[in-house]
């Protein structure tokens, strides 16, 4: 089956350098040099029809940068992004319109992604207007009150603002705004990271039931490890702007290839008090802005040597279907551990 | 053998708001007891009243706030009315606090040594060259790397997880006898955040510190401490060993709460899910707070907020919860 969503070789940078003075630099006589982010190094993978591929990483690792990419909220600077075999990564902002309706996101923060000033109607309502302006009164009206229910919230709560509302029931309003316009693909960013203990196991029963009833395909941002291993398919582990490892989740959850991917895993806070038994990494996440030559993650590997220093690992396909980008790995150094 | 006395006991603790037209109990009558050197977890979530007792035991709560009721015993005298003199010389000497974002505590304008030396001299006569020292043994103990260069940058200098190992020994300086953390990790990355949670349990036992660790996270807080405090609307639900609240706990929401875990269905099928939320302060109920969520309520939980009480080995404050014969033993 060929995949439903198709990232090959994404590289997205952030010019920081600000203003002109900022950029003149004095060694060796007057020259300018740009300081830039390296968010994305070079991602690759895809996703099924109908399946949730998760993106874990620790903070600044591109994670969202990557989500942001897939949707054309940012432009990438190399690599494709195939929707159903259609590249849509250089469309111009008006030929990616009917492409943005079949993609919708789920931003974190419900407090932050919901308009103060505009009732649950008028949210719901603005997507339909503007994707599908041929639709009468009546239908968008019903598709407003049927996707309320979908999500969960009384359709007679319409006229209501989201300060009414509770933290968990924003964010089903705002996968009700996503679901408005009928999307086969939606965008996870975190969306259960700013609710309650008590009320993310409501938000992820909904993401599933969604998934089961209308066959959405998900991708999935979190760094919640546990979560992830419970509602994703497969899982894409990222580390400084550069894919780790890509595999089943089964497979990654009990047998992770890649060091970083280990000592990840190792790292989720276990119930009981058997002691702490987490591998401990050596320093810190590097910058983005001047990386390390070779694997992105030698500085803080156990492993390294002197190849893992000079030479970007590739994404090597393994034979049980995973992806892993270690040359340790590759070389079979690994195996006995 | 007589029992000693706890190093901190609190008594009906209660902390209001006054607003314009109404004042609302964000912490209503809470009582536990902490002993020297032990490691007590507050866990709730956000609007329970965790953050705003561990406020109000060192007499922070800000107005509109303040505390309604209660007292607050430690080292024998009463925080909840000692004057705030005598409360400074407590405060950041007998009991520190470390909280969820490390830049809140650090100033970004002063090296880390000024701020060591400042936090000693407060609290100390002590001189320059002592209180360098004794900065640096305790840069050494958080596990800072060559800490003589560390004294002299700034916070902006450090990552993450090293500011809040420099808050951590900042809170170490005056070898307090009670810690309160405040989410000290839920700031940082699991990698990170198990390092510091590792770090706090091992300098806890090592300096015979106590540690009330005040966190979202049951799993967090189960890795440390030995006794676990539920809140829920301002009150706690439940009180018992770390054990007993993991795998077998008696309140409906504490047993609610566990079961909505991942880990405890198989994947990609619904979890357990409690339903609504959490009442807000404005539309606390009657009785029982977690009655609209409740599948055991009974008649009694709308009219009667029930009262925590010892059952079966520990404390549980639900009217549903029966003492089962020969569960008594502690």
């Amino acid at each position: 089956m060929s995949n439903f969503i198709e990232i090959k070789n994404l590289v997205k940078r952030f010019d920081i350098s600000g203003g002109l003075l900022e950029e003149i630099r004095f060694k060796g006589g007057i020259h300018r040099e740009k300081t830039v982010v390296h968010a994305l190094n070079g991602v690759s993978f895809g996703i099924k029809q109908g399946e949730t591929v998760s993106v874990v990483g620790e903070s600044g690792c591109g994670k969202s940068t990557l989500a942001r990419c897939v949707i054309r909220i940012y432009r990438p600077e190399g690599g494709e992004v195939l929707y159903k075999g259609t590249r849509v990564d250089n469309l111009s902002s008006s030929a990616i319109k009917p492409w943005r309706a079949k993609m919708q996101m789920v931003f974190q923060d419900p407090y932050a992604s919901l308009n103060p000033r505009m009732t649950v109607y008028q949210t719901l309502l603005e997507p339909i207007r503007f994707h599908f302006p041929n639709v009468s009164r009546s239908e968008a009206d019903d598709r407003v009150a049927t996707v309320m229910k979908q999500v969960g919230v009384d359709p007679d709560w319409r006229k209501r603002y989201p300060h009414e509302f509770s933290g968990g029931q924003r964010q089903r309003i705002s996968i009700a705004r996503a679901l408005a316009v009928k999307p086969e693909f939606i965008i996870a960013d975190e969306p259960i990271a700013a609710l309650d203990v008590s009320i993310q196991a409501q938000i992820l029963n909904l993401f599933m039931d969604l998934q089961e009833e209308q066959g959405l395909t998900y991708l999935f941002i979190s760094h919640d490890l546990s979560v992830v291993e419970h509602i994703s398919n497969r899982v894409v582990v990222m580390y400084l702007g550069s894919l780790c490892e890509f595999a089943g989740t089964e497979q990654l959850y009990t047998d992770p290839k890649h060091p970083y991917t280990r000592a990840l895993l190792s790292a989720i806070p276990q119930f009981g008090n058997e002691g702490f038994r987490h591998m401990r990494l050596p320093g810190d996440v590097p910058t983005p802005i001047n990386l390390p030559t070779g694997c992105v993650f030698h500085g803080r590997c156990p492993h390294a040597d002197e190849r893992c220093r000079q030479e970007v690992p590739a994404l090597i396909p393994a034979a049980d279907g995973r992806v892993v980008a270690c040359h340790g790995v590759e070389e079979g150094r690994l195996e006995w551990l | 053998m007589q029992k000693q006395e706890p190093l901190l006991s609190v008594r009906e603790l209660s902390v209001a708001f006054k607003m314009r037209d109404c004042v609302l109990t964000a912490v209503d009558g809470v009582s536990f007891d902490l002993d020297r050197s032990q490691r007590l977890g507050l866990v709730g979530e956000s609007g329970a009243g965790k953050s705003v007792t561990g406020f109000a035991l060192l007499n922070l709560v800000s107005r509109p706030g303040y505390i309604s009721g209660g007292h607050v015993f430690f080292e024998g005298r009463d925080l909840a009315t000692v004057s705030e003199e005598e409360m400074r010389n407590i405060r950041g000497n007998r009991i520190s606090m470390i909280f969820q974002d490390p830049m809140m505590t650090l100033n970004p304008v002063l090296t880390i040594g000024q701020q060591m030396i400042e936090t000693l001299k407060a609290h100390r006569h002590i001189s320059q060259h002592e209180a360098e020292k004794l900065a640096l043994s305790k840069l050494q103990k958080v596990a800072i790397p060559s800490p003589e260069k560390r004294l002299t940058q700034y916070p902006h200098e450090f990552s993450g997880g090293m500011r809040q190992r420099i808050v951590i020994a900042i809170a170490l300086l005056t070898s307090p006898s009670l810690i309160i953390a405040d989410e000290p990790t839920t700031a940082l990355d699991v990698t990170i955040q198990a390092d510091i949670m590792e770090l706090l349990l091992n300098l806890c036992e090592e300096e015979e510190m106590a540690l009330l660790l005040i966190t979202h996270d049951l799993a967090v807080v189960s890795q440390v401490a030995e006794r676990i405090a539920v809140m829920y609307a301002g009150r706690i639900a439940e009180l018992g060993s770390t054990e007993a609240i993991v795998n077998a706990p008696q309140h409906p929401y504490t047993q609610g709460l566990l079961k909505a875990l991942p880990q405890k269905v198989e994947r990609r099928k619904r979890l357990n899910q409690i339903p609504g939320s959490m009442p807000s302060l404005q539309e606390r109920p009657p009785g029982c707070a977690f009655y609209d969520r409740c599948e055991l309520r009974g008649e009694i939980c709308h009219r009667e907020i029930p009262r925590l009480e010892e059952k079966n080995g520990g404390l549980v404050a639900c009217h549903m919860v029966k003492t089962v014969a020969g569960k008594e033993k502690k």
